[in-house]
Formats: structure tokens, C-alpha cells, sequence
């Protein structure tokens, strides 16, 4: 019998097989969720959405965050505008496949989840961490003199989501694990 | 000199406006004839041309042009307006598949050869329309060239000319329904599209912190006013011809599935196959 938890889905097209005594009868491949794929669409998404958040909370509704602030590098101006531009067509990129995996019937919610989390968190850490330290791309938030506790809430904040997500992961590994061992 | 734009009598509005709903006009018509052949054409492409014609009328408006002329926000907005919204109704409007389909057989056949050929698919090149379309911006808002275009009006129209243009190119090299032999594949178009709107960004991010460009009578407030609406009106056009890209990848995925499915093996739902011991 094949494997049923090959990716490729033409592979996968008489993975659900009986044998009924008089022979084996192929069967249409019960739609097996893509795991993997799943994941790591929802992480897209996650990430951007966490991103496109910041932009329009912390930049244009609370404005914290500057536009420009006199002392971004030239190569942090560059960076900004390459991830902008990344964040901008991985939201669009994310849910157009996240639609195929719907059409195809191959998403694996569980997976998702964890992916949504971990790409939320993960960003927020990246951001903390690459563009308000290393890049001084902008800070948090101007004018205050105890930086360091927005930046520590910012990065906690990110950590806090993340973990939820791997949590998550742990949890839909574990649910899919004695199907495996039965088929 | 500003009177010069803004009277609705002068030939710098008539003629273009004429053109436009000129080119309109035979669009319309192309698609009466589709209908009364019995063919179908869809209506969301019709609406997408009527739209993008409407902007650029609206992007040629004389109190709008004058706007532009005295200040680079207004020219912003006609930028934004020419080079960038209006070629996505257009382009999606897939006039050439109109035109293709409106011609008798031996000139579709040469306009093919045409669209075939290499010269066409080197100009036609993501690549190349990307150079054109944000090499241009580079080129106007950060050399002299701007301030130059503003002593001469006539640079004007061939500055509007090449916005359009160039959109157009770019809009279609990356999402183009229009058939076209030597397309590259969609993963160098999503690369041009993500290197366009990174560079898009960073252009209206530079202008904002080095006060680009220079040499001219706006202000610093004005030129960063300029930027910010550069950046997100931008924002706006790129997520649009993201949506319309990888909306072409949704449905070239559904036909290969289909396609796959009814050339398959397995066609009825539950019962596919049977082999006996």
C-alpha cells in the first residue's frame, strides 16, 4: 500500500485503497491535508498580516512610529523598502495559495493555526530585533525616556505569539500521529 | 504660460481627450461586434477599460493639470493616476486580444508574428518595462531632469506620454491577459513585481529624507507631502497588480488541475480503480 501522506498530489490519487477480499479496490484519494504546505502558507500570511498591523497601527493610527526620523541609514531606507515591498505581495502571494489549499481540499487547519501564530510573533521579533536595533530602521516610540520597556513589551509580545504557534504545532503533531500509525 | 493648460478651448485639452474617448470608441465597438457574432466577451474586462480611460480623462482635467504644474503633490497624483491605475483597467481590459479577434485572419496572423517575434519579446521583457517604467522615476527625480521639464511644457506631455507608456509596458509584462508566446514564467514576473515595489519605496523614501528633487520652487513640506502620497498611493497600485498576478497563477493552476483530471484516469468520484488479486 502507498504511502498516504505523500505531498505530491498526483501521487496521491489512488492513495486510499480497501481490500474488500476479492481484490483491492482503489479508491479516489481521500483529500489528504497538505501539512507542510499548510504551514508554511499560514506563516506567510501571519507574517505579513503582523506587518501590514504594524504599519497601520503603530505608524498611522497611533503615530509612534516615524515615516522617516532623521537617523535611518541609507541601507536601512533600502531594507524598509524591500521588506515593505515583500510584506506587500506575501499577503496577496499568502491568500491566493491559502485559496488553492481550500479549492484542493489539501489545507490542514491545525497546521494553519500554528503557522498564522508562529508568522506573527516571528515577525515581530524580526522587527524588534533587526529593524529597531540593528537597522534603526525607526524605534517603538519617540520621545519617552524608558525605550528599553517598549522594546522589551515589543520583542515579549512577539515571543508570547510564537510560542503560542509552536504550542499549536505540538498539539496538531501529536492529533495526527495515531492516524498515521493506523493507515 | 499656466493659461495655457487650464482652458477647456486650448488644443492641449482637446486633442488628448479626443484620442482617448476616440480609442474608447473603437473598443466599444469591438465589443458590440463580439455580441453580435455570438461570441462573449466579459463585461468586468469592458468596465476595466471604461475605467482606465476615465482616469486618464480625469488625470488630464484642466484644474488637475494646473494642480500639477504648480504643485509636485498634484503631479503625484497625475503620476499615480497615469502610470500606474489607469494601465491596470487597461491592460486587463486585454485590448489585444479585442483587436486579434476583431481582425481578418491574415493580419491577426502578421500581429502574431509580430507578438512572436524577438525584438517585440525583448522590448515586452519585464525586465525592460521594469528599467522603463521605475529607471525613468529614478532618472526624473533625482537628476536635474525635473526641473528641467518644468521650463518646458511641451516635455510635459511626452513626461504624461511616457508615464503611460511605460505603465502600460510594465502593468502588462507582469500580468498581461493578452496572449503573448515568449511571456517568461511567473516566477521571474514575481520577482520584477517584488524588486519594482521595493524600489518603488525606497524612491519615495529617499525623496522624503534627501529632498528630492532638488533645484526646483517646491517646498520641503510640499516634496515630503509629495513622497508620502508616493509611497502609499503606490502602496495601493502595486497591491492591485499583485492581486491581478497572482490571480492569473489561481486560475492557470485551476486549468492544469481540470485539464489533468479529465485526461486522467479517475473520473467518477468514489470507485477509480480495481485490480484483481
Amino acid at each position: 500500500m502507498q504511502n498516504c501522506r505523500q505531498n505530491n498530489w498526483r501521487k496521491r490519487r489512488f492513495a486510499y485503497a480497501k481490500d474488500f477480499g476479492c481484490g483491492t479496490v482503489l479508491l479516489e484519494n481521500k483529500p489528504s491535508p497538505n501539512h507542510s504546505r499548510s504551514l508554511w502558507v499560514a506563516l506567510l500570511i501571519g507574517a505579513c498580516l503582523m506587518a501590514g498591523i504594524d504599519e497601520i497601527v503603530f505608524h498611522q493610527l497611533l503615530a509612534w512610529h516615524h515615516f522617516y526620523d532623521q537617523s535611518t541609514p541609507a541601507i536601512g531606507l533600502l531594507s524598509d523598502g524591500l521588506l515593505h515591498a515583500a510584506e506587500l505581495i506575501g499577503l496577496v502571494a499568502g491568500f491566493f495559495m491559502y485559496a488553492d489549499l481550500r479549492r484542493s481540499h489539501s489545507l490542514a487547519p491545525r497546521r494553519a493555526w500554528a503557522g498564522f501564530f508562529m508568522g506573527m510573533g516571528g515577525f515581530q521579533i524580526f522587527d524588534g530585533i533587526v529593524d529597531h536595533k540593528l537597522l534603526r530602521v525607526h524605534q517603538v516610540r519617540y520621545g519617552v525616556d524608558n525605550l528599553f520597556i517598549y522594546d522589551l513589551l515589543w520583542n515579549l509580545g512577539g515571543l508570547i505569539l510564537l510560542l503560542i504557534g509552536v504550542w499549536l504545532l505540538v498539539k496538531a503533531r501529536s492529533a495526527t500521529a495515531p492516524q498515521q500509525a493506523n493507515t | 504660460m499656466q493659461e495655457h493648460y487650464s482652458a477647456y478651448n486650448s488644443p492641449s485639452f482637446w486633442i488628448p481627450n479626443a484620442i482617448l474617448l476616440l480609442v474608447l470608441l473603437l473598443y466599444l465597438m469591438a465589443v458590440v461586434r463580439q455580441y453580435q457574432q455570438g461570441k462573449s466577451w466579459s463585461g468586468w474586462r469592458t468596465a476595466g477599460f471604461c475605467s482606465g480611460i476615465a482616469l486618464l480623462i480625469l488625470a488630464l482635467w484642466p484644474p488637475l493639470m494646473h494642480y500639477g504644474h504648480q504643485n509636485l503633490e498634484g503631479h503625484m497624483i497625475q503620476h499615480l493616476l497615469i502610470g500606474m491605475l489607469a494601465p491596470l483597467g487597461l491592460v486587463l481590459a486585454a485590448p489585444l486580444t479585442l483587436v486579434l479577434r476583431t481582425l481578418n485572419p491574415p493580419t491577426g496572423r502578421r500581429l502574431t508574428a509580430v507578438l512572436g517575434s524577438r525584438p517585440f519579446h525583448y522590448v515586452s521583457h519585464p525586465l525592460t518595462a521594469l528599467l522603463l517604467n521605475i529607471g525613468g522615476m529614478y532618472l526624473l527625480y533625482l537628476t536635474p531632469l525635473y526641473g528641467a521639464i518644468q521650463h518646458h511644457p511641451y516635455l510635459h506631455w511626452v513626461l504624461h506620454l511616457h508615464f503611460l507608456l511605460a505603465g502600460y509596458l510594465f502593468v502588462w509584462a507582469i500580468a498581461g491577459p493578452d496572449p503573448a508566446p515568449r511571456r517568461p514564467g511567473l516566477q521571474l514576473r514575481s520577482i520584477v513585481l517584488f524588486i519594482s515595489a521595493g524600489a518603488h519605496a525606497y524612491l519615495s523614501k529617499a525623496m522624503y529624507a534627501y529632498e528630492f528633487p532638488r533645484n526646483t520652487h517646491h517646498s520641503l513640506e510640499e516634496i515630503q507631502a509629495a513622497a508620502k502620497l508616493m509611497y502609499y498611493g503606490g502602496d495601493l497600485a502595486e497591491l492591485l497588480l499583485a492581486v491581478a498576478f497572482f490571480y492569473t497563477w489561481y486560475k492557470a493552476k485551476e486549468r492544469r488541475s481540470k485539464t489533468i483530471q479529465t485526461a486522467g484516469v479517475s473520473v467518477p468520484q468514489i470507485f477509480t480503480g480495481y485490480t484483481a488479486k
